[in-house]
């Protein structure tokens, strides 16, 4: 007989209760917020209507959730193409080379979006930046100015999602078994073959989970944008922010907060669909 | 014709020896078992065959090649690995194909060649099939179909079947064994299980400490071990510490004649006289010893002697049970011709 008892079954509903409380009431509220009446120049007042989302529905909204999907996509598959070599590599280091470089990772976690972005503008900016570095060296005729445009932008949002991409990648990349690459290699796999034909396959549901946290992690990024970026480059968290602090506009913004999150959700589920079907296809 | 030649082959990580200085040649076609007990160094030559490690001195030859600098990937050789190491994101036809893809085989001549294949390990149909839907033995066999797909010049195995449980371990070794002669391919097996070992292998390589410590037929390093490592890892044995001086081996304070068929290997001095527990008797006149334990194990009946503070097992068939109890004194005899005097 064992002395242990089944999992009680209500138990199930703590997990359900924090979802329903800190996801989908707030969720409500954003919803219910979307719909309300606007007050121009005061608040909004509770009721049904739709003319938030109207207002969506124009080419320049559009081009702008474009613009926020392609820009976190573009950042996602920056970090985890650079974050899977550098973790295989990681993982295949001494165990104590391999601590320094996670606590490395994890101190860069530490820093807040607003001190990076601050840092990448000085870094890149004419006067004080690595322009004046190059210009020294003969690589460049004269200092320019890195910022604003879409490659500091880029540099900042990877700067901020490659550790998030090396962490989650880190586990299952280190419990590779090596027997799998070693069993390629006798049957007359290269290791370049190795790597193309084993790794990245049989990791490809991890591959799959980095991108879609750093997609989702930079989508919501809002600071990055408006010191690295140009005003094309604002994405919809961007705009969402604008209209909720500075316009007084919050069933507007509501109502971006909801698009973007159902657009975030339906490309997080087709990005784990494909993970897992290459898992199994 | 020797298809595979080991030529000094060393292998040290840091201050630690695992491989020291092993020269063997193994010819065509023969079913060779690396045995030896956990880090005898058996995995490491394994791995130094098949290209996985480099030597640190030492070369490795196929059929007359030196293969030392060659890297693994184009050795053209088998191999099946501990973990199987059978790729999950591909089905079974496709895993056992995987040489061949990688040789840019056309797709028809793939798909024809992995049937081939597994109906060879009596596995039809079972092609398209994930890895994680079949049961261990049968992944064993999609391994082995895997590794012999490019009809290797050599087989390696590492410890391939210690993931079974007994009864499909037996049979496991039983199939390869046919299989292998079927095929005549040169095959390696790594094993720690002397049974298996002895069951498959056409010539037995045993380790111990990174060096070789005898090669030769299974029933050669049965009946004539070279040294009393050998001699307790293969079967049973009783080895009791003595004097050998010419013919004479006093043992126990009883001095015992060798025989012409009495294997000699110790100079004259202190010596180790090993005989198996079934050419192990109980006599009118011999050795003295007492009876500690006894056991009817069925088939045979196992009497354990203390003789002078060294246990000495003897074994016995049902109907030649001799009459002994517990505490008994009796006196212990050695088969003529199946001692073995060892160096101590």
């Amino acid at each position: 007989m064992s002395a242990h008892r089944a999992t009680p079954a209500w138990l199930a509903l703590i997990p359900a209760a924090w979802l329903a409380v800190f996801f989908l009431i707030p969720f409500a509220i954003m919803l219910s917020v979307s719909v309300a009446h606007r007050v121009p120049g005061g608040f909004f007042e509770p009721g049904f209507e739709i003319d938030s989302y109207a207002r969506l529905m124009t080419p320049f909204f559009g081009r702008i959730l474009m613009t926020s999907v392609a820009v976190a996509a573009g950042a996602a598959a920056i970090c985890v193409v650079l974050a899977f070599p550098f973790t295989v590599i990681l993982a295949g280091m001494r165990a104590r080379g391999q601590t320094l470089v996670l606590v490395v990772l994890l101190a860069v976690l530490s820093l807040s979006e607003v001190i990076i972005g601050f840092s990448l503008s000085t870094l890149l900016s004419r006067t004080a930046g690595v322009g004046n570095l190059l210009a020294w060296a003969g690589l460049i005729a004269e200092p320019r100015a890195y910022t604003p445009g879409l490659f500091a932008l880029m540099l900042g949002l990877c700067y901020l999602g490659l550790p998030y991409a090396v962490l989650v990648l880190y586990p299952p990349v280190s419990r590779l078994d090596p027997e799998l690459g070693e069993a390629a290699r006798i049957m007359g796999a290269s290791p370049l073959r190795v790597f193309w034909t084993v790794t990245v396959p049989v990791l490809r549901a991890p591959i799959a989970g980095a991108f879609v946290l750093v997609f989702v992690f930079t989508l919501g990024a809002y600071l990055l944008p408006q010191l690295l970026g140009r005003p094309r480059h604002w994405t919809l968290s961007v705009h969402i922010t604008d209209q909720a602090i500075f316009q007084s506009n919050l069933p507007f913004a509501a109502a971006m907060a909801v698009v973007l999150l159902l657009v975030s959700l339906a490309l997080v589920g087709v990005s784990l669909l494909l993970g897992r079907g290459g898992a199994r296809a | 014709m020797t298809e595979l030649s080991l030529r000094g082959l060393t292998k040290r990580f840091g201050a630690m020896t695992a491989v020291d200085d092993v020269s063997l040649d193994i010819p065509e076609g023969r079913f060779v078992c690396l045995l030896g007990p956990s880090g005898c160094g058996k995995t490491t030559l394994l791995r130094l065959i098949a290209g996985l490690e480099a030597p640190s001195s030492g070369a490795v030859l196929v059929a007359g090649r030196d293969q030392t600098d060659t890297p693994a990937h184009k050795r053209d050789f088998g191999m099946v690995f501990q973990s199987l190491a059978l790729f999950p994101h591909l089905s079974v036809a496709e895993n056992v194909a995987y040489p061949l893809a990688i040789r840019g085989v056309d797709r028809a001549t793939r798909r024809n060649r992995a049937a081939e294949l597994l109906q060879m390990v009596r596995l039809p149909d079972l092609g398209d099939r994930r890895i994680h839907q079949l049961s261990g033995g049968q992944r064993q066999r999609v391994a082995i179909a895997r590794g012999l797909a490019i009809n290797p010049r050599v087989f390696l195995l590492d410890e391939p079947l210690s993931a079974l449980d007994a009864n499909l371990r037996e049979h496991m070794q039983m199939e390869l064994r046919q299989l292998q002669q079927r095929l005549g391919v040169t095959t390696v097996v790594v094993t720690h299980d002397q049974k298996e070992a002895l069951t498959m292998a056409d010539i037995l390589i045993l380790m111990d400490g990174g060096r070789v410590q005898q090669v030769g037929a299974p029933m050669e390093l049965y009946r004539d071990p070279a040294n009393a490592f050998v001699a307790g890892f293969i079967g049973n044995t009783n080895l009791l510490r003595g004097h050998l001086r010419g013919r004479e081996m006093a043992v126990a304070g009883t001095t015992l004649t060798l025989d012409d068929g009495d294997r000699i290997k110790a100079p004259d001095g202190p010596a180790i006289l090993s005989v198996r527990p079934e050419d192990t008797r109980i006599a009118a006149r011999g050795v003295p010893a007492r009876v500690t334990f006894l056991r009817d194990l069925g088939e045979s009946v196992q009497v354990v002697m203390d003789m002078d503070g060294t246990e000495v097992t003897a074994l016995f068939a049902p109907r030649d049970r001799p009459d002994v109890s517990l505490g008994d004194s009796v006196h212990l005899a050695f088969e003529p011709g199946r001692r073995v005097v060892l160096p101590a």
